[in-house]
């Protein structure tokens, strides 16, 4: 499990310089400078309040920023508009709360952006979702609505729905901390499956055995900054900083 | 015992306010939905007229309104909506009339509909690119319109009531006939029993109905 997870750079996909962001008084990113290869697997760690969510939105402008520059594949982050949403097509995201649309069945969550933003037929849609919900293994709730499955299910969809759309990059914010622990498991089994076919992923998380075996480098956030950021073996057996071994000193013994 | 009855068509008139209703129903439930779309939008002047325009009609007295689409639009400004004959007229500007005034009432109806709907809602529909117009019309508006059917059924059976105003300009619906009974015959508490009955029948049902349809579309979260 501890071993190197050799990083499969082939070209910057997500650059961040110098980002800053303020929530009133409080400077929530602070002149973030980070940088995400092609296929790689990001893992940002720390503690609760420390800017992670903040950064995981901030790349697809659920968060706006206010001073540097986020470039995704070559191009700057756009404003509102017509080319922010087309960014947001390519940026694949699963948050905590799940957030499937609850109105919607299972299926018709998956199809809802292949047929109105990608405008492929219905019947394409259907086939790719019906692929994605049985690679997750939610094929059999496919008729059901949001609220007849369980969180584990759900935020299996919720990937699914998301890469419906052929990302370029999976954002994931939190993605098992709302989960009941036994359905942990089967949402983080999905994603290492992920990350082994070569997704580029940014997961913000609590998980630290997945950080171990799934990421290829780990960022450590506290107080807005970016404290450390290293291979995963490093990180959690010689932690460089204060902060860090503080950190991992709380959660790893008890 | 209803033999004052004969000679008025209450049929008829009852079928003028299903009409007058209807029609304004329709009307203010697209008018009020492109409101509450502009109250919520991105677009600053948008949001400023739809919330001028709610704060003005919804405290203006609906006869007010009325006798201004009969005396203003059509006798000094010359509208007449595409018809020649009065009755049309006064039928056509009545249904604008209620519609103009009702579509406020559904507009900030809807508006706390939109407001039950989580905003991770439209997260998740913004992050899979959808624009904003996608997002209201194919996420949040549905949520809302579901959360809001009780809500939108008083608005209706206030709008069926509210019809009766239509008589000032001369439409020939329920509360007109009332009118021309009670000056002409002597049975006043059984007229006035009559036309009560009449709007019961015609807002009891719709009211069961949309409380019916409102547990059977709600959403589960």
């Amino acid at each position: 499990m501890s071993e190197e997870n050799p990083p499969r750079a082939t070209g910057d996909l997500v650059v961040l310089s110098d980002v800053n962001k303020h929530f009133g008084a409080l400077h929530v990113l602070q002149s973030i400078d980070l940088t995400i290869a092609r296929g790689e697997v990001v893992v940002v760690i720390g503690p609760s309040g420390g800017g992670k969510s903040t950064l995981c939105r901030a790349i697809n402008r659920l968060e706006t920023i206010d001073s540097g520059e986020i470039v995704i594949d070559g191009k700057p982050l756009p404003a509102e508009g017509r080319e922010l949403a087309a960014l947001r097509a390519d940026v694949g995201m699963v948050f905590q709360s799940f957030n499937l649309f609850a109105h919607k069945t299972v299926l018709d969550n998956v199809t809802l952006g292949q047929v109105k933003v990608r405008k492929k037929d219905k019947k394409a849609a259907d086939e790719r979702a019906r692929r994605l919900l049985d690679r997750v293994g939610v094929a059999s709730q496919a008729e059901k609505y949001p609220a007849q499955l369980s969180g584990g299910q759900q935020q299996r969809v919720a990937i699914a729905r998301a890469l419906a759309m052929d990302p370029k990059i999976m954002l994931f914010d939190e993605p098992t901390s709302a989960l009941d622990p036994e359905m942990i498991n089967e949402v983080l089994e999905v994603m290492r499956q992920l990350a082994r076919d070569g997704m580029t992923m940014v997961v913000v998380t609590h998980e630290m055995g997945f950080a171990r075996s799934a990421a290829n480098r780990v960022v450590f956030m506290a107080d807005g900054r970016i404290v450390e950021e290293t291979t995963p073996a490093r990180f959690f057996s010689n932690p460089s900083s204060e902060r860090a071994k503080d950190f991992l000193s709380k959660i790893l013994h008890h | 015992m209803f033999d004052f009855l004969k000679g008025y068509d209450l049929l008829a008139a009852f079928w003028v306010t299903v009409q007058l209703t209807f029609y304004s129903a329709v009307g203010s439930l697209i008018w009020g939905t492109v409101l509450a779309a502009m109250r919520v939008s991105p677009v600053p002047l948008m949001r400023a007229f739809g919330t001028a325009y709610v704060n003005v009609v919804r405290n203006i007295p609906l006869t007010v309104v009325i006798v201004f689409t009969s005396l203003g639009l059509f006798q000094t400004l010359g509208v007449t909506l595409g018809a020649d004959d009065f009755t049309t007229i006064n039928f056509r500007l009545a249904v604008l009339g209620l519609t103009a005034y009702t579509s406020s009432f559904v507009c900030e109806a809807l508006r706390s509909g939109i407001n039950t709907v989580p905003v991770g809602q439209t997260e998740a529909a913004r992050a899979i690119g959808l624009n904003f117009p996608q997002v209201l019309r194919l996420i949040v508006l549905p949520q809302a319109f579901r959360s809001v059917v009780g809500p939108l059924a008083s608005v209706l059976i206030a709008l069926t009531k509210n019809t009766t105003v239509a008589a000032a300009i001369g439409v020939a619906e329920a509360a007109a006939l009332m009118r021309v009974m009670i000056e002409n015959e002597a049975q006043l508490i059984l007229i006035s029993a009559i036309f009560a009955f009449g709007f019961i029948c015609l807002t009891l049902p719709s009211g069961l109905l949309l409380g019916w349809v409102s547990k059977k579309v709600s959403v589960r979260r």
